[in-house]
């Protein structure tokens, strides 16, 4: 799944650069330039990718981190 | 005057809220700076997202697409809408894990624990602590001249810069990173529904905008807008690497360590691609159409035209109201000044003894006089260079690409076990060296940049080919903006450099690698 989603993200990002939108002026429903329509949509995309992601690789481990009290503030100083 | 009233009680309000905050808290330095890593899942995505939208988002981003069309918003919002949840889920979610365990409250703190530095920690602190104060220059500056727009001239510049400054200053000494927070997600919920009603009022009045667009799409002059005719393909993709910075911005690194659960990250990634849809979509979108309603004007002129489409086309109230909205973009400094005074106060004050002799509680009042200092300077600088806004236009821009190309050297912490001080050291010289590089390259080839939009660049060296081209703003590399060479070269320098020199000892490693 780790590589699933890997190569999702890369055809995502890829999808980012529409050259075939480039000079296109059509205007969907006769309001929306058909570049911005489809980076409308590219928003609500990435926002289902991170759905994904979050869903088949959340960094389940870190979150045994929420039961520890905070640490307390880091002892580094210069020399130590 | 009715709508600098109004903008008067919305500053009131946050003052309240900064206050309020402060009565709320306790006198601990992780309070303060962190407030107590308690946020909850709202607040957190609101304040995140909030302290990432600048003046930028509604004014530069209408003022821009006026310019160069709709390929703005790919340009710079659905670019970011990918890469910056991106850079949260993978490094933010890090360092709150680690920030929680180990107890840091500043990347560079992190950092110098996790190559055992110091000095080159330092030399970090001090390049980002440096491409970070232009930020909070502009946004006394942007307050004082969006109060004197909005009263009409009746509250001068340097009144105006010095309300904001004090009012800002105020709520972020008192309330510390939990008036922050609240405040910030205050000013959210206010500029989210800022591009929606100015969407829907400017529309009604306008009587709908198809036949605006249809217009558009008619007249040669503006139909490129409605296409990405003036935006190069090659500038398009490399854009990609600047949201980069975002998360490599100190103010947007320590608010992730701010987080009561690491749960709180799943709402923040999933939804912020969508807050940036709702504010850049109409901002873009009505940039375009106010190419039809006001042709012909400059860019300092075209960065008002959001104002001016609102002043025609809405009552004095409902300007006033939306005049609060855009002082909340303003006003975004509020999180960059905490995050320089967490800086001094955990980089360079504790770290270099202030902690060992005045105790922990001292660190609260050395963040708060920081707040005082960098608030007078940045005012005292606002007044001075009032006329050279564009300096610092030009080193946010420049702190842009260099915060993105410092991203490698997160990562390798995060992630290579191998990685070391001397490998940091390299990529940031890089980063330092490139950025004054392209700075030098962007002074000196002003005179040859082209004066009209859909000009071609032009080559600096025309013995090198295409190597070094200028645009209307921007140097580019074959066509590619700098912050792409500059990512990779910092990505190789952390390589090469970490592979020749010895790692950190087997105890850090371990300490950052538990053995499974």
């Amino acid at each position: 799944m780790k590589w699933l989603m890997v190569a999702l993200v890369v055809v995502v990002i890829l999808l980012h650069h529409d050259f075939w939108n480039w000079t296109d002026k059509t205007l969907v429903f006769g309001v929306l330039p058909v570049g911005l329509a489809y980076h409308g949509l590219y928003s609500i995309l990435a926002s289902v990718t991170m759905v994904l992601l979050v869903r088949f690789l959340w960094p389940a481990h870190l979150e045994e981190e929420e039961e520890r009290p905070p640490a307390p503030h880091s002892i580094l100083e210069e020399g130590v | 005057m009715l709508p600098a009233i109004i903008v008067f009680a919305y500053l009131a309000i946050v003052l309240y809220i900064g206050i309020f905050a402060f009565r709320k808290g306790k006198e601990s330095n992780e309070d303060f700076f962190l407030a107590s890593r308690q946020l909850g899942p709202a607040v957190f995505l609101l304040s995140l997202f909030g302290t990432n939208m600048t003046a930028v988002a509604i004014l530069g981003s209408s003022g821009i697409a006026y310019q160069r069309g709709i390929g703005i918003y790919g340009l710079m919002a659905s670019a970011s809408g990918i890469i910056i949840p991106l850079t949260i889920f993978i490094i933010g979610t890090r360092l709150w894990a680690l920030g929680k365990k180990h107890g840091h409250m500043t990347q560079v703190q992190y950092l110098r624990d996790r190559w055992e530095m110091g000095g080159i920690g330092t030399f970090i602190f001090t390049l980002t602590a440096v491409m970070l104060v232009p930020y909070i220059i502009i946004g006394v500056m942007g307050g004082g001249e969006t109060l004197e727009t909005i009263s009409g001239g009746a509250v001068p510049y340097a009144v105006g810069g010095a309300i904001v400054g004090i009012v800002v200053c105020s709520y972020v000494f008192f309330g510390g990173m939990r008036g922050t927070a609240w405040v910030n997600t205050f000013q959210t919920v206010l500029f989210l529904c800022f591009g929606a009603i100015a969407f829907i009022l400017i529309g009604r009045s306008l009587g709908g905008f198809d036949q605006i667009m249809q217009g558009i799409a008619a007249d040669p002059k503006t139909a490129p807008l409605l296409s990405r005719e003036r935006i190069p393909q090659p500038e398009f993709f490399s854009y990609m690497f600047i949201p980069l910075s975002s998360i490599m911005f100190p103010h947007i690194a320590i608010m992730c360590l701010t987080a009561e659960k690491i749960t709180h990250f799943k709402k923040t990634v999933i939804f912020y691609p969508l807050c940036i849809m709702a504010i850049w979509l109409p901002s873009v979108y009505l940039g375009v159409v106010a190419a039809s309603q006001y042709p012909g004007l400059n860019p300092g002129q075209a960065n008002d035209v959001i104002i001016k489409l609102l002043t025609d086309n809405t009552n004095t109230v409902v300007a006033g109201i939306l005049g609060a909205g855009i002082m909340a973009c303003v006003m975004a400094s509020d999180s960059q000044i905490l995050a320089l005074s967490t800086m001094f106060t955990e980089d360079l004050f504790a770290y270099y003894g202030g902690r060992k002799r005045f105790g922990g509680k001292a660190e609260v009042w050395a963040g708060r006089a920081f707040i005082v200092v960098i608030g007078v300077v940045s005012y005292i600088i606002a007044l001075l260079l009032k006329d050279k806004a564009n300096i610092f236009d030009v080193a946010i821009r420049f702190a842009f690409t260099g915060f993105a190309s410092l991203a490698p050297v997160m990562l390798a912490a995060l992630f290579w076990k191998r990685s070391t001080k001397w490998g940091a050291f390299a990529a940031t010289l890089w980063v330092l060296v490139t950025m004054l590089g392209t700075w030098w390259l962007t002074e000196f080839s002003a005179p040859l940049a082209p004066t009209k939009p859909g000009q071609p660049d032009v080559p600096i060296f025309p013995e090198l080919g295409n190597l070094f081209l200028r645009g209307r703003v921007n140097v580019t590399v074959f066509g590619f903006l700098p912050v792409m060479p500059m990512v990779i070269g910092s990505a190789f320098w952390m390589w090469l450099v970490s592979v020749l020199t010895p790692p950190p000892s087997q105890a850090t490693i371990d300490k950052y690698f538990p053995p499974k």
